[in-house]
Parts: structure tokens; C-alpha cells; sequence
């Protein structure tokens, strides 16, 4: 299984599933993290800490705690 | 003319008129500017997501109608998450009001439509606002503002509120949509869902459910779990045989998405009818995106090697400017006032009046006056931070540091908010959904060295270090002020504060190129804030002070230094006399007395009773404090005459040991009286004030014992 924290940088990604509880779920589909949607990493912080992604045409900064609750696959 | 009174107060007779209108939109696409520029109200606008955290009414009148415009703080979606979003998804559900205005961001409509098409089972009539159309347009996005009309059943109309391009049509759509009937929502579900729609509509149909929304909104905001539908449908007799059919359609619906997640179910079914729309109504010029100027700038700023520098030079070079800069005019304004007072003076043949007024209001008004350059400096760099979206990005790069000692990222929102007045930091904590962090972050919000403590820095600094050196003083009180906060952050993390962590989950929006008559009108209303503050309350304060200072009048020391004074050999001998005096007459005043009283409790920190009387004032507010030891110095003034200015009063009747450790609790003490009460207020109880109040004067007094210590090796 592969998550978002696995990608590298600059890589385009498909998410397949949120494995997240139902509050932080629905903050992420509310950002446009949904099932389906196309995500490219943009950068990470000092430490790998935190990630930038782009949805769609939004930029959003995510935890690496987050970031490991989304299954992903290689697009 | 901002105008955010109640109704009530200024409803008008014609009822019939009146247009109650709620600005409903994602964050940071522009609503508070869009208000701006249909009423010319003033509301705070900034690049980031959280500007407005509470609504705000603004009334204005159009044509024939009387507008009242609520703005409602930014929500990505139709939920409750954060403080803020809760004051919208309320307002929407339980006031009355009689249209949606719903504010979107034409260069990301898909994500904009989300909240569109929750807000469309609302059964209110929406006018939708394509903001940001100018932008768009340059973008090469153009949309087909009549045919999403058309699609949606909702009108949509093209807006900038940039340059105020299609303000007019929009209020026209309002005030048409206004007459109108109800909008038929043309929100269409896949087949599945469609189904089980119909089916319930049926039913309820059949039962004649009596429902003020229509019969096909009650089954959607059914079948989403909507509390309130619940609610009123769970007292009616058809709950029994509706209950078995809901629970299939349910089933049935999570099958068809393979989730056990209703909403997230319905999230995909609105995402896929946004896609649709946007298809039939964007024709987008360039087909090939290249890199946007944002993620190229990105690429510099959010640098994992080079970002954080970068960032501490920007805030390095805002002190040194706001030293440097701020220093030119400062003899300027200390000459003017100083020819003031003698002027002023020389009319008044009053002793007792002329002093007050000289030596009372003139003296302390003009040492906080003398420091509007520094201010002003200061505003122009937080307004640049705020406007630009480069914010956000230090969030980004900071928030792992942050993690580390347990504050959130998007506390650093509050936090830089906080180098310009604590005030609205208090309020800005409201973006953090958790309330222990929104706690944690409210008691460390002192620590972020506000305005009003800059000119007691810059004072102490030009006093104690040479010109080159004071900008990199600055620098150095503030970031260690914004570590202390950190170390403090940790310790109230680790006990007052436990718990587990919340996600972290920020936009960051695009850059954008602040506009000059945005950030002139910011700094110019807090500049004026902070002049008008000077001319009433520190006018008052410096009043209260010299009162303090001059009274009682003890007649037996007059008279035994008068007798002194006239038998003095020459000029000289009767100028020490004359100090003398005022020095001996200033102890015994009340304020000595105070500060006499209060000095033992100060002494292992170095300080004299002015200091420890100055602090005390500075409960008050802190530009009180740079009052306080003007009005003190003026009076009891020892220094020769060629040499008076407060800045030599001070490095010449302070040590520098001090003078280290005053600053010290300068930095951490109390905030203001104001900003006391605003926390107060936003923690949620008194018992908080009490807390943040033996908090803060333990860590001041510990610091600045160590600090007075460190500083006597030294010097």
C-alpha cells in the first residue's frame, strides 16, 4: 500500500482511498482530497515534516501524519 | 462610512424593500473586498484563509432598495469544523435573512462549487458572484456566465472586486432574484442516488409531509444525515414506515460509491455534477499549464534549505528599516514638541496649570507620538505579510519547528498577528478547530511583542546601543520574545495542555501583488488607532500620572529648600538646589509613594521606583510606559539643560543591567488592559485572565532575574 508520504516530489499521484476518521475525512474532501481526485506533490518542508500538494488548481499544505492516511497510486 | 449596527437601529419603514442578504463563500476569495467595494466600507481584507472570523453587518442603499450585506467568515464547506465556520453554518440555518450571495473564485471554480451545491439544497435563493473575473480572464479561463445560469438555475454573474468591474449587474441580479419566485435547484445525482430521491419524494408525497423546504431537499438533506431534518421528520407519525426505506437507501447509496461513508458518498456526487459544469461552461485559452508565477516564486520562498533564512532575513531587514527609517523623523517630532511645550507654556501663568499641561499631557503624549514613524514602519511590513500569501507559506515551513513544541501550524497566523496588536490575534485564534490549541495559542500570544511595546524597545535601545546596533537589538528582542513564547508553548503543552495533536490542513493560496490602496488605507487606520489613542487615553493616563507625581504639596520641604535656594552662592549651587528639590518632592508625591512601596518587590531586578511605577501604568496600556517615564523624567529632572531629551534621561539614570532586565518584563508581562479583556473574552471565563496573569508575571520575574544577573557580569 502506498500513501501520499511515500511520493517524492514532483510526483502525480490518483488517490484511492482516505483512511482517515470521519472529521478529518470531511476537512479533506472539503479541500477537494476526494477518491478519484489527481494530486502532484510540490515540495516538502525541513524534515519531510510537512507537504505541499496541488489539487486541481489548489495548493494545500498537509502533515506528515495526514499525508500517510492517504492511499495513493502512481499515475 | 463602514456601518455595522443592528438592524433594529436603523431598520427603515419600507419594509417591502429591505434585502437581507448573507455573503456566503470559500475562504480567501474575496468577500470582505467584494463588500468593500459594493458599500465603501472599510473591512480588513488579507491573502489568507481566516481574515474575517466573525460576521459583519454593512447597510447600503441601491436603486430602490435598502441592502443589508452580512459577511460571513470563509467555509470550505457546509460543516462546523472550526469556531469560524461554525458562525456561518449557524447564521445559514437558524436567521433570517432573505437571500445567498454566494462568492466564488472564477480561477478555481470546480473546488468553489462544492460549497455552491450544498448550499443549494438550502432552499434559499442564491446569486452566484464569479469573482475574480479579471483575473481568470488574464489566466486565459473564460466562463459562460449565462449559460451556467442556465444550468444551474441560479443567476451567475461576472464580478471583480479588484476593479469593480459588474458590481452593478450583480446587485441588479440581487434585487431580481429578490421578486423572484423560489429558484428550482437543478442539482442533479447519479441514477442511484436520483432513485432513491424519487422514491422518498414519493413517500412523502404520498403522506403529505407538511415541510416549508421542498420535498426534494428533505430528501437529500435525509439522506445526507442532516441533524435538523432528523429532528423535525423523527416527531411525525411517517418516521416509522420512513425510517426502513432511509436505511435501504442508504445501503444501497454506499454500495453504489463503496464507501461506508454517506457524506463522503454525497462529496463525490457533488464532485462529479461541479465537473460537469465546469466542462460545459469554461473554455480554458491555454491547454498546457506551465509552471504559474506562484510555484515558481514557491520554489524560492518554500526552499527546504533556503526558506527558513530567507524568511529570518525579511523579518531582520523590517527591524532595521523600522530603527533606521523610523529614526530620521524622530528628532523632528522631539524638536516640535519641545517648541510646543515652551510656546504653550509661556501662555500659561498658572504654575500648577502650566505644568500639567507642559509637563503632564505634552511630555507624555509626545513620547509615545515620538514613535509613530517606528509604528508605521512595523504596520507596512505585517500589512505586506498579510496581503502578499506569503504568510501561509511560513506556516508551511514553520509549522514541523511549531509541531516540535506542540503548537499547530496555523497558530502562526495569530502569532505574527500578534507583533501588531494582540488584540485581533485574540480573535484570529478562532481559525484553530481544537480549543486546547486555540488555548495554548492564546497564552502565547503575549510573547509576540506587539506595536505598543515597540516604542519602549526602540527607547531603551537608541538609549543603550549605538545606531548600528539598535536595529539588531530590535531583532533580537523580538525573536526571542517569539522563542520564550515557543519554550512557554512546550511547558503549558506538557501540563496545563495535554492532548493529541490536531491535523494540519492549510491552503495556500496564490500570490497576489498587494495593492498600495490597501495597504495605505491598513496602516493609515492603525496609525491613526495609535494617534488617537495618544490623544485620549495616554493624554488621560499622563494626566492621572502627573497628578500622581505633583501631589500632596509638602509645604516644610518647600520651604526648606526655598530658604536653601536663596542663599545659594551662585547659579550653579542653585540649580543643584533646584533638582534637589524636585527630586525630594517627586519621592514624597503619591506615585513615589507607590512606587517607594512597590520597590522592594523590584529591587532583585534592578529597578528604581520610576521603572517599577512605569510598569504598573504600563498595566494600562504600554505606550503608558514610555508616558510615564517621560512625564517622571521631565519632572524630576537631574540632567544639565543642553541634554534633556528622554533618551539621555534615560541611558544617563539607568544602568544598563537594568535597563536589560525592564525590557525583559516588557516583553512577557500582562498584555494592555484592552487586549485583557478580548482574552478573556475568547478564552471563555475569568478564571483565564487569572491564569494568564500569574503565568506571565512569574516567567517576567524569573527571566528578568536571570537576565538583570547575566547582564551585571557583564557590564
Amino acid at each position: 500500500m502506498k500513501t501520499l508520504l511515500d511520493c517524492k516530489k514532483a510526483c502525480r499521484v490518483k488517490v484511492l482511498k482516505l483512511n482517515a476518521a470521519t472529521e478529518l475525512k470531511q476537512r479533506l474532501i472539503s479541500f477537494g482530497i476526494m477518491k478519484e481526485a489527481e494530486i502532484e506533490v510540490l515540495e516538502h518542508a525541513p524534515g519531510k515534516k510537512t507537504i505541499e500538494i496541488k489539487v486541481g488548481k489548489m495548493r494545500i499544505a498537509l502533515r506528515d501524519q495526514e499525508a500517510a492516511l492517504i492511499e495513493v497510486e502512481k499515475l | 462610512m463602514i456601518d455595522t449596527v443592528n438592524i433594529e437601529e436603523k431598520s427603515c419603514p419600507v419594509i417591502a424593500n429591505h434585502i437581507k442578504v448573507a455573503l456566503v463563500g470559500q475562504p480567501n476569495v474575496g468577500k470582505s473586498m467584494l463588500i468593500n467595494s459594493v458599500s465603501n466600507a472599510h473591512l480588513h481584507v488579507g491573502n489568507f484563509s481566516g481574515v474575517t472570523v466573525d460576521k459583519t453587518e454593512v447597510l447600503f442603499d441601491y436603486k430602490d432598495y435598502h441592502f443589508t450585506v452580512v459577511d460571513l467568515p470563509g467555509t470550505y464547506a457546509f460543516t462546523d469544523y472550526t469556531i469560524e465556520e461554525r458562525v456561518t453554518h449557524d447564521y445559514l440555518c437558524d436567521e433570517n435573512y432573505d437571500l445567498i450571495i454566494n462568492v466564488v473564485d472564477s480561477t478555481n471554480l470546480e473546488k468553489n462549487l462544492q460549497l455552491t451545491s450544498e448550499l443549494m439544497s438550502m432552499n434559499k435563493n442564491i446569486v452566484i458572484a464569479l469573482n475574480m473575473s479579471d483575473e481568470a480572464e488574464k489566466e486565459g479561463i473564460n466562463i459562460d456566465a449565462e449559460y451556467m445560469t442556465q444550468l444551474l438555475g441560479i443567476p451567475c454573474v461576472k464580478v471583480s472586486a479588484q476593479t469593480k468591474e459588474g458590481i452593478d449587474e450583480l446587485l441588479d441580479a440581487v434585487a431580481d432574484t429578490y421578486e423572484e419566485d423560489e429558484q428550482e435547484s437543478k442539482l442533479v445525482f447519479s441514477e442511484a442516488v436520483e432513485e432513491e430521491i424519487a422514491q422518498i419524494v414519493w413517500y412523502l408525497d404520498k403522506h403529505k409531509y407538511g415541510a416549508k423546504n421542498s420535498y426534494r431537499n428533505v430528501a437529500i438533506n435525509l439522506l445526507k444525515n442532516n441533524k435538523k431534518t432528523y429532528q423535525k421528520i423523527h416527531n411525525n407519525p411517517i418516521w416509522i414506515e420512513l425510517q426502513p426505506i432511509l436505511v435501504e437507501a442508504s445501503k444501497h447509496i454506499e454500495l453504489h460509491h463503496d464507501s461506508d461513508d454517506i457524506k463522503e458518498s454525497f462529496a463525490e456526487e457533488y464532485a462529479s455534477f461541479n465537473r460537469g459544469i465546469v466542462a460545459e461552461v469554461i473554455k480554458q485559452n491555454s491547454i498546457q499549464e506551465k509552471k504559474t508565477l506562484t510555484e515558481k516564486i514557491d520554489n524560492v520562498l518554500i526552499h527546504r534549505v533556503f526558506g527558513i533564512p530567507i524568511f529570518l532575513f525579511f523579518m531582520w531587514s523590517l527591524f532595521q528599516l523600522t530603527f533606521e527609517i523610523g529614526a530620521i523623523p524622530m528628532e523632528y517630532i522631539d524638536g516640535f514638541f519641545g517648541w510646543f511645550g515652551d510656546t504653550i507654556g509661556a501662555t500659561i501663568p498658572n504654575d500648577d496649570i502650566r505644568s500639567l499641561v507642559v509637563d503632564g499631557i505634552i511630555a507624555g503624549v509626545g513620547a509615545v507620538v515620538l514613535f509613530v514613524p517606528n509604528i508605521i514602519i512595523l504596520f507596512i511590513g505585517i500589512a505586506l505579510l498579510e496581503s502578499t500569501g506569503y504568510m501561509s507559506r511560513v506556516a508551511f515551513l514553520l509549522d514541523g519547528f511549531f509541531h516540535k513544541f506542540g503548537l499547530h501550524g496555523q497558530s502562526f497566523i495569530p502569532l505574527v498577528t500578534g507583533f501588531g496588536c494582540s488584540i485581533p490575534a485574540y480573535m484570529s485564534a478562532r481559525i484553530l478547530k481544537n480549543d486546547r490549541d486555540r488555548l495554548l495559542t492564546l497564552f502565547i500570544i503575549g510573547f509576540m511583542s506587539c506595536g505598543a511595546r515597540l516604542p519602549v524597545y526602540v527607547l531603551f535601545a537608541g538609549a543603550f546601543f549605538s545606531p548600528e546596533m539598535a536595529g539588531n537589538v530590535l531583532f533580537i528582542i523580538y525573536i526571542s520574545g517569539a522563542l520564550l513564547g515557543l519554550v512557554a508553548a512546550k511547558i503549558l503543552k506538557l501540563t496545563a495542555f495535554k492532548g493529541a495533536d490536531e491535523p494540519f490542513v492549510m491552503e495556500m493560496p496564490k500570490y497576489r501583488l498587494p495593492s498600495i490602496k490597501l495597504i495605505w488605507h491598513t496602516v493609515l487606520t492603525k496609525t491613526m488607532m495609535y494617534l488617537k489613542k495618544a490623544g485620549t487615553f495616554i493624554a488621560a493616563a499622563s494626566m492621572l500620572v502627573w497628578f500622581l507625581s505633583n501631589y500632596p504639596h509638602n509645604l516644610e520641604l518647600f520651604k526648606s529648600y526655598e530658604s536653601k535656594i536663596e542663599m545659594a552662592v551662585d547659579k550653579d549651587e542653585k540649580t543643584e538646589f533646584e533638582n534637589q528639590f524636585a527630586v525630594a518632592h517627586l519621592e514624597q508625591s503619591y506615585l513615589g509613594t507607590i512606587g517607594k512601596f512597590t520597590e522592594p518587590i523590584f529591587t532583585p531586578l534592578g529597578f528604581d521606583w520610576k521603572m517599577s511605577v512605569a510598569l504598573q501604568t504600563g498595566l494600562a496600556a504600554k505606550e503608558v510606559v514610555v508616558s510615564t517615564l517621560g512625564v517622571l523624567y521631565a519632572l524630576g529632572d537631574d540632567v544639565d539643560e543642553d541634554n534633556n531629551s528622554l533618551i539621555n534621561a534615560i541611558s544617563n539614570n539607568i544602568p544598563f543591567a537594568s535597563a536589560i532586565s525592564f525590557i525583559v518584563v516588557i516583553m512577557i508581562y500582562l498584555p494592555c488592559l484592552a487586549a485583557s479583556i478580548v482574552f478573556t473574552r475568547e478564552a471563555g471565563g475569568i478564571k483565564y485572565f487569572f491564569y494568564l496573569f500569574i503565568f506571565t508575571s512569574l516567567t517576567a520575574y524569573f527571566m528578568a532575574f536571570i537576565a538583570y544577573n547575566i547582564a551585571k557580569l557583564f557590564s
